[in-house]
């Protein structure tokens, strides 16, 4: 008598009720050969009896489901003895009633059993027994009830069809405004979080201040250093390692789009364009330690044969890997835009006398170059929210530097150390993380915004 | 050699015009492919995409200061023909083409010949107009810049103006030449890109249908502009329009899945068709 079962048997339900519409609006039509003075096919008669007996009855599922726990748990709450009730913290009474559903379900409960208690978890049993039942009576009711109400609808000049048709369109709202929703309800927590954190350290010196260093005591007799949240050098330490890896990626990205749209042979493209594209389904982990393990020990050997000083944690290990991990992305992205320039404008330029490489340094590229710019601006937004390699591969040293020979650290990575481990959630050190996670939303969101924006400029050119 | 292979030519079409002329099927080219003073001379021209025969044996000479109007219905050759003339084909994948074709007497599929600069002696208009996303200004200039036509700023401006001139535009465009090409009107665009065209100082100039994505009054003033670029410039011209045909043209070649039925005066072949493929396609009955 689980939950899933009522809901096997509403499909059923629907499923019958699909069938008897059908029946029933041939039946009002006079017949299966008169079916064409009904105003929409059969099927749709279905579907509007089969939504009737469904969708209701799954509203008033959804609802139920909600209110019943805590309509039980107030009930029985009630039915303890209030002296013992009246003394609780709220924390003792959620233990409490903890109990009370553990020894209702038949589990070992924290403590010994009252008979309070017992009795509680009797009620809190048959409770609960009483909920599915009615539950169940009251679900497959409305579904009948939907299901007759169709029944008295259908005649041949209901506009089904229609009908169906706009439910369709409630289901499509419904489902793309969860995505928009969930979207909202992230930045809102981001942002009410980001303003209890602005509460305790001031703005001016989380944007402007340049030591980082959130250690903060956690107890009172706690030797820990006061904490510094000048957030100035994660940014310079993710801007240093954006900049190395798109220092790699465009060029590198580019040139590939270009040789893969324009000059390889078919048989080449059909090869290494999916080759390329699966350096984009390697995960980031992955790609960090072979940053970590493999390129910063050879860049870090080749240092010091130059004589530099390398640390082995470095923001160019971290970089090159990384820009490694966006080629396909630039790639992807500006064949795609190069492809889309016209073969007309590439005629032009050949009938003119212009060789394949001219066509494509002064007609393809300018041509195609505001969906380049969007594209390398996505890669930017992926560079920058990277976290993976950089915790594997730069170090954890907030240090000021514009030296890639040295460790830094990245936004993404205090964010993934500060919320790591058990921590307490009223420190400033914790909520730390979350300002820092609303600034870089906001940047990559502006990198967004700007690049959609100028690859649909570019969009209308040729309209 | 090429006069030889003219005279062969003209001996097998002088007899399939006697027995075979009207009995609705090919036979051999009818009429005369030769013209006194020819620029471009293309003997039995076959072209393959893939395993399709697109063009067969196709032998026809372009005029010096004339218009060749090449007709016939859709998918009968006459662009793949076209395309020939200045290798425009080489770009496409898996076309073939065999067959001699000559620009004042220069093979143009000899081995050592390098298609790029060809382009810019046998110029193209296409179907749809296709202005660079660039100026007005640069559009013409493109050719120029390329192949370093001009020496400084003042010889590239005047070279700008004298073929927007000689395309008929100048006028229109002469205080916006900083504008985007593409913001020009279709009839207009068409002329900027034959302006380009004329920049690089072509010999031929092939045009695609060059009226087909056109308004009427457009294609009006494109056709005198034809009419006078005959004065400078050989132009051989595709088109679907069978008036445009007989309007701008002194001779027509009418081609019919791939062969080259009829060749001749246009006067002769509107009025006179010999062939009677032509006359059906001519007269309307199909195509």
């Amino acid at each position: 008598m689980h939950t899933w079962t009522l809901l096997v048997a509403l499909l059923a339900a629907a499923a019958l009720a699909y069938h008897v519409g059908r029946k029933r609006a041939i039946a009002t039509a006079g017949g299966s050969g008169r079916i064409n003075t009904l105003h929409s096919l059969p099927a749709y008669y279905g579907f509007y009896a089969a939504m009737w007996a469904a969708i209701p009855a799954l509203l008033l599922l959804g609802l139920w489901l909600g209110v019943q726990d805590q309509a039980i748990n107030e009930l029985v709450k009630a039915s303890l003895p209030p002296q013992s009730v009246a003394e609780l913290t709220p924390g003792a009474l959620g233990l409490l009633m903890n109990d009370v559903k553990n020894v209702a379900s038949g589990n070992i409960a924290s403590g010994a059993v009252t008979p309070a208690i017992q009795t509680a978890a009797d009620q809190y049993a048959r409770l609960q027994h009483l909920a599915r039942w009615t539950q169940w009576l009251l679900v497959l009711a409305l579904s009948v009830a939907g299901m007759s109400f169709a029944w008295s609808q259908t005649r041949p000049t209901m506009r089904a069809r229609n009908r169906v048709e706009s439910v369709v369109l409630g289901v499509l709202i419904l489902f793309s405004s969860i995505a928009v929703l969930t979207t909202l309800g992230i930045v809102l927590s981001v942002v009410f979080e980001s303003w209890q954190f602005f509460q305790k350290i001031a703005p001016s010196e989380f944007f402007l201040g340049t030591l980082w260093s959130p250690q903060t005591a956690m107890r009172a007799d706690q030797v820990a250093a006061d904490g510094a949240f000048g957030a100035v050098p994660l940014f310079t330490g993710t801007l240093l390692v954006s900049f190395i890896a798109m220092a790699v990626a465009v060029p590198i990205g580019l040139m590939a789009a270009i040789y893969l749209s324009e000059y390889a042979p078919r048989k080449v493209r059909s090869v290494a364009k999916p080759l390329l594209e699966i350096l984009a389904g390697i995960p980031t982990v992955v790609y960090g330690f072979f940053a970590a393990l493999t390129l910063a020990p050879v860049i870090r050997d080749l240092g010091e044969q130059l004589g530099f000083a390398v640390a082995s944690e470095s923001a160019l290990a971290a970089g090159l890997v990384m820009g490694i991990m966006i080629i396909p992305f630039v790639s992807s992205l500006s064949d795609d835009v190069i492809n889309a320039v016209p073969q007309a404008m590439r005629d032009g330029s050949y009938a003119l006398g212009a060789t394949q490489s001219e066509t494509i340094r002064r007609v393809v590229i300018p041509a195609a170059l505001p969906g380049i710019v969007g594209g390398v601006l996505l890669a930017v937004s992926r560079a920058i929210g990277e976290t993976m390699i950089v915790v594997m591969a730069a170090g954890l040293t907030a240090n000021l530097t514009a030296n890639p020979l040295a460790s830094v650290t990245t936004v993404t990575v205090q964010i993934v150390t500060l919320l790591t481990g058990d921590q307490e959630f009223d420190s400033a050190k914790t909520l730390a993380a979350f300002a820092l996670g609303l600034t870089l939303f906001l940047v990559t969101l502006t990198l967004n915004i700007i690049a959609l924006h100028i690859v649909r400029k570019y969009r209308e050119q040729y309209e | 050699m090429n006069a030889l292979a003219s005279e062969i030519v003209r001996d097998t079409s002088a007899v399939s015009a006697a027995d075979l002329a009207k009995g609705g099927h090919f036979s051999g080219t009818i009429g005369d492919i030769t013209t006194p003073d020819p620029r471009m001379v293309c003997r039995e021209v076959n072209v393959w995409y893939g395993d399709k025969h697109a063009i067969k044996d196709v032998s026809l000479d372009i005029g010096n200061h004339q218009v060749v109007a090449m007709i016939g219905p859709s998918g009968c050759g006459k662009s793949t023909f076209l395309r020939c003339l200045n290798r425009m084909n080489d770009t496409i994948d898996g076309c073939r083409v065999r067959g001699s074709i000559t620009l004042d007497g220069r093979e143009i599929y000899d081995k050592g010949l390098d298609p790029v600069p060809l382009r810019a002696q046998v110029g193209m208009v296409f179907q749809k107009p296709n202005p660079f996303p660039k100026s007005i200004f640069e559009n013409v200039a493109y050719g120029a810049r390329i192949h370093g036509l001009t020496n400084s700023k003042a010889e590239l401006d005047a070279l700008v103006e004298t073929s927007l001139r000689k395309a008929g535009l100048w006028n229109e465009v002469k205080d916006r030449l900083d504008q985007p090409g593409t913001g020009l009107s279709g009839g207009q665009q068409q002329r900027l890109c034959i302006a380009r065209t004329i920049a690089v100082s072509p010999e031929v100039i092939l045009m695609d249908e060059p009226c087909s994505a056109l308004d009427p009054i457009a294609t009006a003033i494109i056709e005198e502009l034809i009419d006078e670029l005959r004065e400078h410039y050989s132009i051989a011209i595709v088109t679907h329009s069978m008036q445009q045909a007989a309007r701008v043209s002194q001779r027509t070649a009418y081609f019919h899945l791939g062969d080259l039925v009829e060749v001749g005066e246009t006067t002769q072949v509107f009025t006179n068709p010999r062939h009677k493929l032509t006359e059906d396609y001519i007269t309307g009955r199909f195509g």
